[in-house]
């Protein structure tokens, strides 16, 4: 079974609130973008979501476009990423997914990218513009090297396309909990539970965590009341952007510790 | 190509290896409803007898075929023809697809239409049906266009849409379609998003293509009518393709006549500021299709350039992509400056005002012109008339001095 899997199920039985957190790879700089994951890591997240800058991000909010802007500008580049997940990798024992667009592994190569990703230590993929009706290559270099890949849950997902995230997700399911784009949002939709039970509906055993639009922490707790884990993104760039890696750690703790 | 070809016949979701759905799961269930609701159209009598009213009586077709001979004899010994969607109702070849749309949109009981815009021309033309069919309108424009394209943005706002600049990205048409993505994914309830060209995720490119290819069965028609032959070769501009498929997609199968798509090579085609997507760029995924694209050796997009906002544009239409790789289409590259002494000259030898896109096919005319036999036939699209672009041309040749 996946160590993502394996990590979600031992929290969901002692009943400690599951923290999934994204950081941009390369933001502002490489070397800066490893010591703020790796204070993530060490300040209570469970699984690190670890951004590819892309040009062309539709599914992100202000707030990351304007911090992925500013890492493509500081240099990014698909070659450096791999040391830079390995190097995060060595460190800490946190699971490790990459969240890229589409393009970038197109170009770099599905099958090269599967293989530098498992070589440098990282559980899998969550790929936000790629549908499993167009993951072909994907799902096949994903089993291979037992990778997570984490398809995407919405609101307007049919029940067969719920069945369909449900059987080929590994890793977790990512529900979406509002029609919209990352960026916090005073109230979460209501929305995020019938995803979740739609999900839940199914014969998947594959956890379900909810992203998109999550902020606090008692968001986070009413998250995992119903869902596996919270995914949160944009307030961790924000923090780091305002106060740096201490007031990074300071909103990791306090999400955290939501209850 | 020898055995008779049916390209004619396909329809997305791919043509070729290019095409496909590569977005956010967000947008599967509006994908899914727009294709449906266009399928039901399609079967629906009623619906082709609207939107052909709506042509006749709104839109202002058929264009006309206007002989440019003077025109003609600065590309040699051939004749040249022009399809004149300057003429329609907006001043483009956009409304075609808009007032298809803005119908398919009411079928679907969307109240509000998005769209993105880089001349101006496809946001024209949405805020004018958006007015037609009383729908809220909201156009989405890199704020670099909006300043080069001042007049557009007053006429939109005249119409009663809302503008909204593109701060992000290179501000120009690949970030309003990025961001007009963005509202779909959190609105697409009750929006419909009218996209613009034959680029996007399935059913876009069929869709747009079907509404704008009437241009070249009318065409088509004219030319056996009026004159009782086929053109030798027909030929369009290409930034996303959608002027060039609508005139493209009738002649298809008629294997003897060639066609021929003009992009902008901005600067020049060895210089890095050009738009000449289909003769420069590598395949990859952008805004939802698989096709050519401007991009480095990351999947990172380039910026492009062309001193043609409609053209500048570093992606292109999946049905062109398999075009040009069936051989079936040739695309070449026209600079800003070819572009803009061929807007001068069909001003100067016919009275005719073509816009700064348009322009690069009139100066593929040119340049290739004299490759063909004596007394060869061209056919090419007048996509798009020059009012918006006086400013631009105006400090090109000096006269606003």
């Amino acid at each position: 079974m996946s160590k993502t899997e394996t990590l979600l199920n031992t929290l969901a039985q002692k009943g400690e609130d599951a923290l999934i957190g994204y950081f941009p790879a390369g933001y502002p700089t490489m070397s800066d973008s490893v010591e703020a994951c790796v204070a993530m890591c060490e300040s209570g997240i469970d699984i690190l979501e670890l951004g590819v800058p892309y040009s062309d991000p539709v599914m992100d909010g202000l707030v990351i476009q304007v911090a992925t802007e500013q890492a493509l500008a500081n240099g990014f580049k698909l070659n450096g990423f791999f040391e830079l997940l390995k190097e995060i990798s060595s460190r800490v024992d946190t699971p490790v997914l990459v969240m890229s667009y589409w393009n970038p592994i197109l170009q770099y190569g599905v099958e090269r990218f599967a293989k530098d990703l498992k070589g440098a230590g990282g559980a899998g993929l969550i790929t936000p513009d790629l549908i499993p009706d167009e993951a072909t290559d994907w799902l096949k270099f994903s089993d291979e090297l037992d990778l997570d890949r984490v398809f995407m849950a919405t609101p307007s997902s049919s029940q067969e396309r719920l069945n369909q995230v449900a059987r080929l997700s590994r890793g977790f399911i990512y529900a979406v909990s509002t029609m919209g784009i990352t960026g916090a949002r005073e109230d979460l939709d209501a929305k995020a539970r019938g995803v979740v039970s739609g999900v839940k509906s199914t014969t998947t055993k594959v956890p379900v965590c909810v992203g998109i639009g999550i902020s606090t922490a008692e968001q986070v707790s009413e998250v995992n009341s119903y869902a596996d884990g919270a995914i949160v993104g944009s307030v961790f760039i924000k923090a780091y952007r305002d106060g740096g890696v201490e007031e990074l750690k300071k909103t990791v703790r306090k999400l955290k510790g939501g209850k | 190509m020898t055995a008779k070809t049916n390209l004619r016949e396909q329809d997305g979701p791919y043509f070729g290896d290019y095409g496909g759905r590569f977005v956010p799961e967000s947008l599967i269930a509006a994908l899914d409803q727009l294709e449906e609701v266009y399928s039901q159209a399609k079967a629906d009598p009623s619906f082709a007898k609207e939107l052909d009213e709506l042509n006749q009586t709104y839109v202002g077709r058929p264009s006309i075929i206007t002989e440019v001979p003077k025109f003609a004899a600065l590309a040699g010994d051939i004749r040249v023809f022009l399809k004149r969607e300057d003429l329609n109702h907006t001043g483009s070849h956009k409304i075609n697809n808009v007032i298809g749309q803005a119908l398919l949109a009411k079928r679907m009981g969307k109240k509000r239409i998005i769209a993105e815009t880089g001349a101006g021309q496809h946001g024209v033309a949405s805020a004018t049906a958006a007015a037609l069919f009383g729908l809220e309108c909201v156009v989405y424009m890199g704020e670099v266009d909006t300043q080069r394209q001042a007049l557009n943005v007053a006429r939109m706002k005249l119409l009663g849409a809302e503008v909204i600049p593109v701060t992000t990205g290179s501000r120009t048409l690949k970030d309003a379609i990025n961001e007009a993505l963005r509202d779909w994914v959190a609105n697409v309830d009750d929006t419909h998003y009218l996209l613009g060209t034959v680029a996007g995720p399935h059913p876009f490119p069929t869709i747009v293509r079907d509404f704008h290819s009437v241009i070249g069965r009318e065409a088509r028609d004219q030319m056996l009518n009026d004159f009782g032959f086929l053109p030798d070769v027909v030929a369009a501009c290409v930034g996303g393709g959608s002027n060039a498929i609508g005139l493209f997609h009738a002649f298809l199968d008629d294997e003897e006549v060639a066609l021929w798509g003009f992009e902008a090579a901005g600067e020049g085609m060895d210089t890095m500021r050009h738009a000449a997507t289909l003769s420069k760029g590598k395949v990859g995924v952008l805004h939802g299709a698989k096709s050519y694209m401007l991009q480095d050796e990351d999947g990172q997009t380039i910026e492009s350039h062309s001193i043609s906002a409609g053209l500048d544009y570093p992606g292109v239409g999946p049905e062109h992509s398999w075009l040009k790789d069936l051989n079936r289409a040739q695309y070449f590259g026209i600079s800003d400056d070819e572009a803009m002494q061929a807007l001068r000259a069909l001003s100067q030898t016919e009275g005719i005002i073509p816009a700064i896109e348009t322009a690069h096919a009139l100066a593929g005319v040119i340049k290739y012109g004299s490759t063909l036999p004596s007394g060869a036939t061209v056919l090419l699209n007048l996509s798009g008339r020059g009012d918006k672009d006086m400013e631009t041309v105006g400090k090109y040749f000096g006269f606003l001095e």
